[in-house]
């Protein structure tokens, strides 16, 4: 069963291509306090692997990468 | 920098060489994308590509010589879009207006499909505080003066380029 992630803020890229959602999920993180949480909502299909090497190289935690309803939503929390 | 100091961030080193509509995308994609990811960025605009940082960006591009230039209609229906149609290059070069008409058509192709506009990505880049130098000696070859180009460019030569790239984890030519 899935715990429920309760996020601090909603960013929704639907519709953007690379670089859009890297860029605008680094501007929305520096928005939130260390340890908040950021619900991402992307179509990109590049922005799985993206969102994966993005957390690598910020530091920043991917809690959560799922699909829903053709979407793609991404729980990431702010770790620095 | 970043090679001798293993705690500082990655640093991305481009030139970028070309002025087309189609070559501007490439450097401003892969500068905002490593400056979202925290990388240092610089970015050094030298020949044509010192006309990206002119305030009014007017890149235009051309299916002139480019035969793996994909020439699809942005408009219409599925299967009308989904045609690349034949265009001899002798109609190119003598109907005038086809650049003007391949670069409104590209425009609006990638708007349909959601990519940033030039103007954009490099508004992002001057966010993220990536260096942006302008060729000196392009600028004199050309006649270009300082107040021609945005102001938050810096002026340069090979040596300024070649001291930041020699410390990047990445240099590229685009």
């Amino acid at each position: 069963m899935m715990d429920v992630l309760k996020e601090d803020q909603v960013l929704d890229c639907s519709g953007m291509l690379c670089p859009m959602p890297v860029v605008k999920a680094s501007k929305a993180i520096k928005t939130m306090e260390i340890g908040q949480v950021l619900k991402m909502i992307a179509t990109d299909p590049g922005a799985p692997p993206d969102m994966e090497a993005w957390c690598r190289q910020t530091g920043h935690e991917m809690l959560r990468s799922q699909q829903e309803d053709g979407k793609f939503i991404f729980y990431l929390r702010r770790a620095k | 920098m970043s090679k001798s100091d293993p705690n500082a961030p990655k640093r991305l080193a481009l030139i970028a060489s070309k002025g087309t509509l189609d070559w501007a995308y490439p450097p401003f994609i892969l500068a905002s994308a490593a400056g979202a990811m925290g990388w240092e960025v610089g970015i050094f605009f030298t020949f044509y590509g010192l006309t990206l940082l002119k305030p009014k960006l007017t890149a235009a591009v051309t299916p002139v010589g480019n035969p793996a230039m994909p020439m699809k209609m942005p408009f219409g229906p599925d299967g009308f879009q989904s045609i690349n149609w034949p265009i001899p290059q002798l109609l190119m070069t003598n109907v005038p207006g086809f650049n003007a008409l391949a670069t409104t058509l590209m425009k609006q192709t990638f708007e349909n499909k959601g990519v940033a506009t030039i103007e954009e990505m490099r508004q992002m880049c001057v966010e993220m505080d990536v260096r942006l130098i302008g060729c000196q000696m392009t600028m004199d070859v050309f006649g270009f003066k300082r107040e021609d180009f945005i102001k938050e460019c810096e002026i340069g030569g090979a040596a300024t380029f070649l001291e930041y790239a020699g410390d990047a984890d990445v240099q590229l030519f685009i």
